[in-house]
């Protein structure tokens, strides 16, 4: 599903006991800090708070992989508002969007917290965020220096709500070992879908005796349908998140692409996918290519298969394209410490911050320029075609709610996938459940 | 309320009749009400009231954050025309059948467990009751890994005597009967320490008696164990089928995400969290959630008027 869940069990555990204790830290901070001073009112514009202007305030995330990051970010910011108090809560991702939710209820959401696509628009509907319109009148944030697919994320009805703080995009992964073993020459920038089915067919026909196949199939919209059907010239959710693009022509092409790699027995199926997922055939050498995000770097390096590893851009269909998505910093509408959340949110977009969480390998950055660090933390892989990809990357695609149809993708599509049902009789049902799911918005 | 608490605590000792009249007259006062309000209040606070409100949500449209709207009987509605719900009914009964399969398993295992003189009995005591202890998400991980289709170790050990398996958990049909299995075998720990204590009430003299009139360990197991086990087995089977009416864990766990017969092996439990947490459609869940109530609720009605016939308090 999405790119944070993804370093998962890893990630889960860690981010739990560390939760516990970040939260019972809070707890003690917020015992001993006892009446900051009480916030101005921040008025209709934003303006930089003073340089002695005394805050308290709550920084709400969930990867506590990127909190050492954030911790030297602050302490950047610090410097401009020493007396400016930022307490960082981490709620594991399991939790978080349950624990935002009741706290958006109960108007005691962070002053400022992380958001995603998927969530973005039904906070963003319910007025949950403080635009940031003034900041980017005042010209303290400028928008064209983000990747433009990451600024509409993050816009519903013309108005902006946050800027990335980071990104990712999606690409292939092959392994140059198993290539070798079957003979066919290894994957080349400009390569087509054709290129990618014959090269799959033609090492699961190889390789066969060994039990590996061409490709392990991407079952998820992020690192797969989502990007084929991009590529085929169609969308998933329009601009507006008023209509969707399942029923067209270009959506049964981009489905058509995985049920061809599994039904040509280059994929394993469905139920082998479900068995063990994708990531796992191909980092235990089971599967030579492997269509997945950026965020994957990690577990590439951490495998067996470390040195025969490498990374290359998504083949073309009818066009070329990716899904970006990446995560944004948005300040609580209801915050009592608005302006103090808004400078920190200034500040968490700027360059220096941003060059700062790429050097600590943290995240790709979503400033741009800022990406080197990036691309030398594995100077082995080839992590340039992840940049490269902005050029040619469409937003995640989302609406204001879009878990009501996001679940039934996989639901209808994955017996499609399989060749059980057929690919029309599945696109056609989509198109009109997922619609009907858009409606009820 | 006037109820003296000596009627509560003293069922046994007189007749209803006679206490019923004596009651008022002989009432305790309020202290004895002291003692049970912390537990009362803490019933009220975090079950009856949440009760009463999902009641009143299964007839709203529930906001995300917060904020009812009034739809009268639309989600219940709704509820009693979605196949699904009629499949995840389906699914679980099926569950239940078959863990309930376990209980004579059960007895059997429990009625030689506790074979007089029987060395290391309470290794295999252990032994059967670990399952219990260990944590229901970390048994499923397990047991996933054991029924993988590509590399578990089940098909291995199929392969070696040339049997092709199949994909356990992703194949329609034999998912749930490869979930009941894990529920069948996680099932024997809990109803094996009941039973046994049950089998330890059981009067030697009586296999005694049956052994000097000539029956036979199987004669004796049928004619003095069962009937006289019959409370117990009782007992384990009300819990057995709530426990598995509340499938959900080792469903989530051992399918996972992106299995393409999910949709055709939910349970009960699992339409809820879908609903209520996936789809973020709280009102509708509140309903389901009631469904769920009320079936269990009359599941159990159902086997207390059945127990009549088969269980043997004497």
């Amino acid at each position: 599903m999405m790119n944070r869940i993804s370093p998962h069990a890893r990630l889960r555990r860690r981010g739990w006991l560390t939760g516990i204790a970040a939260l019972g830290l809070a707890g003690l901070l917020a015992g001993c800090a006892g009446g900051g001073s009480p916030a101005e009112p921040s008025g209709d514009g934003y303006t930089p708070p003073a340089k002695d202007f005394a805050a308290e305030i709550t920084y709400g995330v969930w990867d506590q992989t990127q909190v050492d990051a954030i911790n030297a970010n602050i302490e950047g910011f610090n410097k401009e508002y020493p007396n400016i108090k930022v307490n960082v809560n981490v709620t594991p991702w399991g939790d978080y969007w349950t624990k935002l939710q009741t706290q958006g209820s109960s108007s005691t959401l962070p002053d400022i917290f992380w958001m995603n696509g998927p969530n973005f628009q039904l906070y963003a509907s319910n007025g949950m965020f403080e635009p940031i319109t003034s900041i980017v009148d005042g010209g303290y944030i400028k928008p064209a220096d983000y990747p433009k697919a990451l600024i509409d994320l993050y816009t519903l009805d013309g108005v902006s709500y946050g800027v990335p703080k980071d990104f990712d995009t999606i690409a292939v992964w092959y392994n140059k070992a198993l290539f070798a073993k079957a003979g066919v020459e290894v994957p080349k920038a400009g390569w087509t879908w054709d290129d990618i089915q014959t090269k799959a067919k033609a090492i699961s026909t190889a390789l066969s005796g060994d039990g590996i196949y061409g490709i392990a199939a991407a079952t998820d919209g992020q690192s797969g349908y989502y990007d084929t059907i991009l590529q085929a010239g169609g969308d998933v959710i329009s601009a507006d998140g008023k209509k969707t693009g399942y029923g067209t022509p270009e959506a049964a092409a981009g489905i058509q692409f995985w049920t061809d790699l599994i039904t040509s027995g280059a994929s394993p199926n469905i139920q082998q996918l479900s068995d063990t997922p994708a990531l796992t055939w191909f980092t235990s050498g089971k599967a030579a290519m492997f269509q997945g995000g950026s965020w994957q770097r990690n577990a590439m390096v951490q495998s067996d298969i470390k040195d025969d590893v490498q990374v290359v851009e998504l083949p073309k269909g009818e066009r070329q394209a990716t899904v970006i998505h990446g995560v944004a910093n948005v300040v609580s509408a209801k915050s009592a410490n608005k302006q103090a959340a808004q400078a920190l949110q200034v500040y968490l977009a700027s360059k220096a911050a941003q060059e700062q969480q790429g050097e600590m390998g943290a995240v790709i950055p979503a400033f741009n320029g800022t990406q080197q660090a990036f691309v030398d933390s594995i100077p082995q892989y080839d992590l340039q075609v992840f940049l490269d990809a902005i050029a040619y990357s469409f937003p995640y695609p989302v609406s204001k709610n879009t878990s009501a149809w996001a679940g039934l993708e996989a639901e209808i599509l994955l017996p499609a996938f399989n060749g059980d049902v057929s690919v029309d009789k599945a696109n056609a049902e989509l198109a009109t459940k997922v619609q009907a799911a858009l409606d009820a918005e | 309320m006037t109820l003296s608490l000596r009627t509560v605590r003293t069922p046994v000792v007189s007749t209803p009749d006679r206490r019923r009249s004596a009651g008022p007259a002989r009432t305790d006062g309020w202290w004895p009400w002291a003692f049970v309000a912390p537990l009362f209040l803490g019933v009220c606070v975090f079950y009856l009231w949440p009760i009463l409100q999902t009641v009143y949500f299964s007839f709203t449209k529930f906001g995300v954050f917060g904020g009812q709207t009034w739809i009268g009987a639309a989600n219940w509605a709704r509820l009693v025309q979605d196949p699904d719900f009629y499949r995840a009914i389906l699914n679980t009964l099926i569950y239940s059948a078959i863990v309930l399969l376990g209980i004579p398993v059960a007895v059997f295992l429990a009625s030689l467990i506790n074979r007089p003189g029987l060395r290391f009995a309470s290794l295999y005591r252990v032994l059967f009751f670990l399952p219990y202890i260990a944590m229901p998400v970390a048994i499923s991980l397990v047991w996933r890994m054991m029924f993988n289709g590509d590399f578990g170790i089940i098909n291995y050990a199929l392969s070696l005597v040339g049997i092709d398996g199949p994909h356990w958990l992703s194949t329609p049909g034999l998912a749930l009967i490869s979930v009941s299995l894990v529920g069948f075998w996680g099932s024997f720990g809990l109803a094996i320490l009941i039973l046994g204590a049950g089998l330890k009430n059981i009067p030697v003299e009586l296999y005694e008696a049956a052994e000097l009139d000539g029956a036979t360990p199987w004669r004796r197991f049928r004619s003095v164990t069962v009937p006289l086990l019959s409370p117990s087995v009782f007992f384990v089977t009300i819990i057995t089928i709530i426990g598995s009416f509340q499938l959900f864990d080792a469903l989530y766990a051992m399918l996972g995400p992106n299995n393409p017969v999910m949709p055709a092996t939910q349970s009960l439990v699992f339409y809820f969290y879908e609903n209520g947490f996936i789809r973020n459609d709280k009102g509708f869940a509140a309903a389901i959630a009631l469904a769920i109530l009320v079936i269990i609720g009359i599941v159990t009605v159902i086997q207390f008027r059945l127990q009549k016939r088969w269980v043997n308090y004497d």
